[in-house]
């Protein structure tokens, strides 16, 4: 890591820092993972070390399915940190308020078979939010940060995964959750069969009933 | 229609989710009068629905008659009743809002129905002096990490199971500890985890914001019929590492709203524990870290009763053929009209 000058932090996010820097006479990414003072530092490096070595096998085996995602290029344990591609391009967070209702349509489409691509793949990604996804200039849409990320069939992991696309559209995008989850859906049909995509769906009925998501009521008292 | 807010108008509220009763009022400019609380404690087990609701209704009168003697004012003085609607548990919220019908009906004055997640939010905004923090709101009951933005309190994080304060009173109730008056499991738990000093490895379950502790709880509970760890230890470890998921998605909703306030609220807000690793990613973030005073962080009347006030004052009120309890009513859903909007989309 000694040929690398000058990082400069693009992004102190709450999990890792992001730097960019040049690598090699490359554009990298560097993902730390910096110690969390309120954590026990047992349970830190714990932490740290799973997913800086869970993470890159992911990104990896994210492009055997068919997703966009970085390529790895060096993985450091001991420093917790992660060299990658430089995806230049607008995460998809920044780019909803400026489009039109057709093209956020058409990009969720995207997002939502790209969900289903891994999905069918065995990768949930654990933490799908408009701000992982990044669109470079050619349309390709990329999906980084999968720290939180697992190999995993499971209907509840597909459930949670999905559930957690919603919910960060919720909060974020309210204003257009409801049309571009439904797009979402959509393209995550195309990839799965119509019987998995129903007991995804059945599932994430089933988390939203059980966090208490549902007003049960109908009129009256409950 | 906007109400004025003067020192002289009072509101009562009542707070009656799960197994406290607490009548709490509050005069228009903000200051606390009275703030009485009774907890039912179950002989064994969790609570039950129906027993809890009994035990409110039993003590309604007492604590009623307790808190107007502490405000030293009289029911007729009061503008209105607020009552915690929602959510929680529905004998015991059925319990509340009885009580606060009578009372509307019978002194002729409005009705507000509150959310009792906003009320947490609000209380502790009033008690440290916050205007646009990231909350997280720790209970036995909710596990919420949200913030404001556009009219409504929208939620970042929460739990995807089990609260994090049921995962430590569970925990508390399986290794057959006892809790009391003034000192339920979550401080039973907090002073042997004090003694703790081996760190076992629990499941650390972080889904994007949201958290999961049923299978963590599952794994202490195990870990402590097998006999091979010290009590101090298994509750040291459950704390650590409960902990440690709720601020971590603290920081990641702190890192994604920029905002520059963090308030603890809640029940498991007074851990000692928990404050400084809320702390430790407010100062790393440069926002302030806000805690609410312990008798406003359990559930309490005064909560119910000032965002009675916010409410009223501008212009919410529930006639009482619409003050049905909604038993799984959502932080989002409620308007909240008395915040400026502000931020991004």
């Amino acid at each position: 890591m000694d040929k690398t000058k000058q990082p400069l932090l693009i992004k102190k996010g709450a999990e890792a820092s992001l730097y960019l820097a040049d690598w090699h006479s490359r554009k990298v990414i560097m993902k730390k993972r910096l110690p969390k003072k309120y954590r026990l530092p047992k349970l830190d490096d714990q932490i740290k070390t799973y997913r800086t070595n869970h993470e890159p096998q992911l990104i990896h085996e994210a492009k055997k399915a068919g997703v966009p995602t970085p390529t790895i290029f060096l993985v450091d344990i001991k420093s917790a940190t992660i060299i990658m591609e430089f995806t230049e391009g607008k995460q998809v967070k920044q780019l909803l308020d400026e489009i039109s209702r057709s093209e956020r349509y058409r990009l969720f489409l995207k997002i939502g078979e790209l969900i289903g691509r891994l999905h069918d793949y065995g990768i949930v990604h654990g933490d799908l939010t408009t701000s992982n996804m990044i669109q470079n200039s050619e349309g390709k849409i990329f999906f980084v940060d999968f720290g939180l990320g697992e190999k995993s069939k499971e209907l509840e992991a597909r459930g949670v995964d999905l559930h957690l696309m919603k919910r960060a559209l919720q909060s974020t995008h309210f204003r257009f959750a409801k049309e571009c989850f439904s797009a979402v859906i959509e393209g995550y049909s195309k990839v799965l069969e119509v019987e998995t995509v129903k007991n995804v769906l059945d599932k994430i009925k089933e988390i939203e009933r059980r966090g208490r998501y549902v007003t049960k009521r109908k009129g009256g008292e409950e | 229609m906007k109400r004025k807010r003067t020192a002289e108008s009072y509101c009562l509220g009542i707070e009656s989710t799960a197994d406290d009763f607490s009548v709490g009022i509050s005069r228009f400019d903000g200051e606390t009068l009275a703030n009485v609380i009774r907890a039912h404690i179950p002989p064994e087990g969790g609570i039950h629905p129906r027993e809890a609701a009994r035990h409110h209704a039993e003590v309604a009168s007492k604590v009623l008659e307790e808190a107007f003697k502490k405000a030293g004012i009289k029911p007729q003085k009061l503008s209105i009743i607020a009552f915690s609607q929602g959510p929680g548990l529905g004998p015991c919220l059925r319990t509340g809002a009885t009580v606060a019908r009578a009372l509307a009906s019978y002194l002729r004055i409005p009705l507000v129905g509150i959310n009792h997640c906003v009320a947490h939010i609000e209380i502790g905004k009033l008690k440290t002096g916050a205007k646009d923090p990231v909350t997280l709101y720790v209970s036995g009951g909710n596990t919420i990490v949200s913030a404001f933005d556009s009219g409504r309190y929208r939620v970042f994080g929460e739990t995807l199971d089990t609260a994090l304060g049921n995962c430590l009173d569970v925990f508390a109730r399986e290794a057959g500890l006892r809790q009391r008056i003034g000192e339920p499991f979550g401080v039973v738990v907090e002073r042997l985890a004090r003694k703790g000093k081996r760190l076992i490895p629990l499941p650390y379950t972080v889904k994007g914001m949201d958290l999961s502790f049923s299978g963590l709880l599952t794994a202490a509970t195990n870990l402590l019929k097998k006999g091979e760890h010290k009590l101090e230890d298994l509750c040291y470890s459950l704390q650590e590492t409960v902990f440690s998921m709720v601020t971590e998605v603290t920081e990641r909703a702190l890192a994604h709203t920029e905002k520059k306030e963090v308030l603890l609220t809640g029940g498991v807000a007074a851990n000692k524990r928990l404050q400084p690793m809320i702390k430790a990613i407010a100062e790393e973030h440069d926002a302030e870290f806000c805690v609410v005073p312990s008798q406003f962080a359990i559930d309490n009347g005064t909560m119910i009763a000032w965002t009675g006030v916010l409410a009223y004052t501008h212009g919410i009120a529930t006639p009482i053929e619409k003050s049905f309890v909604k038993l799984r009513w959502r932080l989002e859903e409620v308007e909240v009209p008395w915040i400026k909007r502000s931020s991004h989309c």
